[in-house]
C-alpha cells in the first residue's frame, strides 16, 4: 500500500459536486447517487477517453475554418477588407498597441493550440498508464481548465465592433463565418476538458518515487 | 498548508472527517482551517478546501452590489463611437441583437447565455442561498441550486467580455472618436466583484448549513 491511500483502494468515492465522501457498497458504477446532493457518483467519469477524444477532434475540425476563413469584414467608403484572426493580431501590433496584440495572440492562437496539445498529451499518456510527471500533468490539466474560456475574447471583440461600427456607407463592420467556427471551437474544447477525468492520470503503474 | 494523509484503517462512519482530492483521488484527513487558509492535496497540489475570510453577511452584501452593478453594466451603453459628427453607442443587448440579425445566431446565443442569462442566474441563486445561510439555514431548493451552481462553473464570461471591450476600444480608436460610457465603469466594478467571488469556496455551504427539522 502506498503512503497516500486513494479512494478507490479504500472503497470510497468523493462526490464531484458537493465533495461528500461516500462508501461504495459493491454497487455498479453509475447506479450510486450521492446521499447529500443527489448527483450520480462515478469512480471515474464515464467513457472519459472516448468523449474527450470525440470532442477534441470536433473542436479541431472547427478550428481549421476558424483560422482560414475571415472573422470580420470592415467596409469604409466602398473599400472592403476581410480580417482573419491572425491578420487582426498583426493589425493591432502594427497600428495599435503591441501589448494588446500579445494578449489577443495568446487568447486566440496560443490557448486553443495549448488545449489541443495538452489534452492530447494527457489522453495518450493516461491511456498508457504512464507514471511520468504525474503532478505536472495534473497541473497542466488545471491550467487548461482555468484559461480555456478566455479564448472567447476574439468572438466578443467582433460582436462589439459589429454593434458599434454602424455608420452606413462611411464605415461598417460585419461578422463573417469564421467567428462562428471559432466560437464553436472554444465551446467544444471546454466540453472536452470537462469530460476528461484527471484521476486517470494517477491510475495505472505504481509511482516509483513515493 | 498540507494535510497529513490518513492511515488505511479508516472506516466509513468517519467519512465526514475525510476529504477526497477530485484530481487524483487521494484520501486526506480533514483539518480545521483558520480564516484565509487553504488545504492542498499532498500528492497533486489541488485545492481541497478553502476557508474564506468573509462571512455570509458580507457575501450577501457583495451579491446585492453585484446585482446592481450587473444591471447597470447590462442596461447602460458601453462605449460611443463618433465619425463625422455621427454618434453610435451600444449596450450589451445591442451587441446580442446585431449578432442575431447579422447571420451569426450561434454567437448571439453564446453571448446571451454567457454574458446575461448565466451570470444573472448565478447572482440570484447565490443571493437566495446566502439569505438563508446567514442564520445557518438551508434555503428552499438548496440541493438543486447548489448542484446547478456547480454545473454553471466556467460558463459565465463577463470578465472575458471586459477584456474584449478594451481590445475593441483600442481597435476602434484608430478610425473613430471613442468615448467611454457608464456601462464600461460598471463592468470594471463587476470584474472586481468577480475576482472576490472567485476565491470563495461554495462547497463549504454544505457543512455550514443544516437542514431544518420538519
Amino acid at each position: 500500500m502506498s503512503a497516500w491511500p486513494r479512494a478507490a483502494e479504500l472503497g470510497l468515492i468523493g462526490c464531484h459536486v458537493c465533495g461528500q465522501v461516500c462508501s461504495m457498497t459493491g454497487a455498479d458504477d453509475g447506479a450510486l447517487a450521492c446521499p447529500r446532493c443527489g448527483s450520480t457518483l462515478h469512480r471515474r467519469k464515464p467513457a472519459a477517453y472516448a468523449r474527450c477524444w470525440a470532442l477534441l477532434l470536433a473542436a479541431f475540425l472547427m478550428y481549421i475554418p476558424a483560422n482560414i476563413l475571415p472573422i470580420m469584414r470592415t467596409a469604409s467608403l466602398g473599400d472592403i477588407d476581410d480580417n482573419t484572426i491572425l491578420s487582426g493580431v498583426v493589425e493591432l501590433w502594427v497600428k495599435g498597441s503591441p501589448g494588446l496584440a500579445v494578449i489577443v495572440f495568446c487568447a486566440s492562437i496560443v490557448v486553443p493550440m495549448l488545449k489541443f496539445l495538452a489534452l492530447g498529451t494527457l489522453l495518450i499518456s493516461s491511456r498508457r498508464g504512464s507514471n511520468w510527471a504525474r503532478r505536472q500533468r495534473t497541473q497542466l490539466y488545471r491550467l487548461v481548465e482555468l484559461i480555456g474560456y478566455w479564448s472567447m475574447l476574439d468572438v466578443f471583440v467582433v460582436a462589439l465592433l459589429t454593434a458599434l461600427v454602424r455608420f452606413g456607407y462611411f464605415s461598417l463592420v460585419e461578422p463573417l463565418p469564421g467567428v462562428v467556427f471559432f466560437g464553436l471551437t472554444v465551446v467544444l474544447t471546454m466540453f472536452a476538458s470537462m469530460c476528461f477525468d484527471p484521476r486517470l492520470i494517477w491510475d495505472g503503474k505504481e509511482d516509483s518515487d513515493d | 498548508m498540507d494535510l497529513s494523509p490518513p492511515d488505511a484503517t479508516t472506516d466509513a462512519t468517519a467519512a465526514q472527517a475525510l476529504l477526497i482530492c477530485e484530481h487524483c483521488d487521494t484520501v486526506h484527513r480533514r483539518c480545521p482551517l483558520a480564516k484565509g487558509e487553504v488545504a492542498e492535496c499532498a500528492r497533486c497540489g489541488a485545492v481541497l478546501e478553502r476557508c474564506r475570510g468573509l462571512g455570509a453577511n458580507t457575501l450577501l452584501a457583495l451579491i446585492l452590489t453585484a446585482l446592481l452593478v450587473f444591471a447597470q453594466a447590462t442596461l447602460w451603453p458601453i462605449v460611443t463611437l463618433g465619425l463625422n459628427g455621427q454618434h453610435v453607442d451600444a449596450t450589451l443587448w445591442d451587441v446580442i441583437h446585431t449578432m442575431w440579425t447579422d447571420h451569426s445566431q450561434v454567437v448571439a446565443v453564446l453571448a446571451a447565455l454567457t454574458l446575461f442569462v448565466f451570470p444573472l442566474c448565478k447572482i440570484f441563486m447565490l443571493g437566495w442561498l446566502l439569505l438563508y445561510a446567514r442564520s445557518g439555514r438551508r434555503a428552499p431548493g438548496f440541493r438543486l441550486l447548489m448542484v446547478t451552481l456547480h454545473r454553471l462553473g466556467p460558463w459565465t464570461m463577463s470578465e472575458v467580455f471586459v477584456l474584449g471591450a478594451l481590445v475593441s476600444i483600442v481597435k476602434a480608436h484608430l478610425y473613430f472618436d471613442v468615448q467611454p460610457d457608464p456601462g464600461i465603469y460598471a463592468y470594471a466594478a463587476l470584474m472586481l466583484l468577480i475576482t472576490i467571488f472567485a476565491g470563495v469556496d461554495l462547497t463549504r455551504l454544505w457543512d455550514e448549513t443544516r437542514e431544518e427539522s420538519p
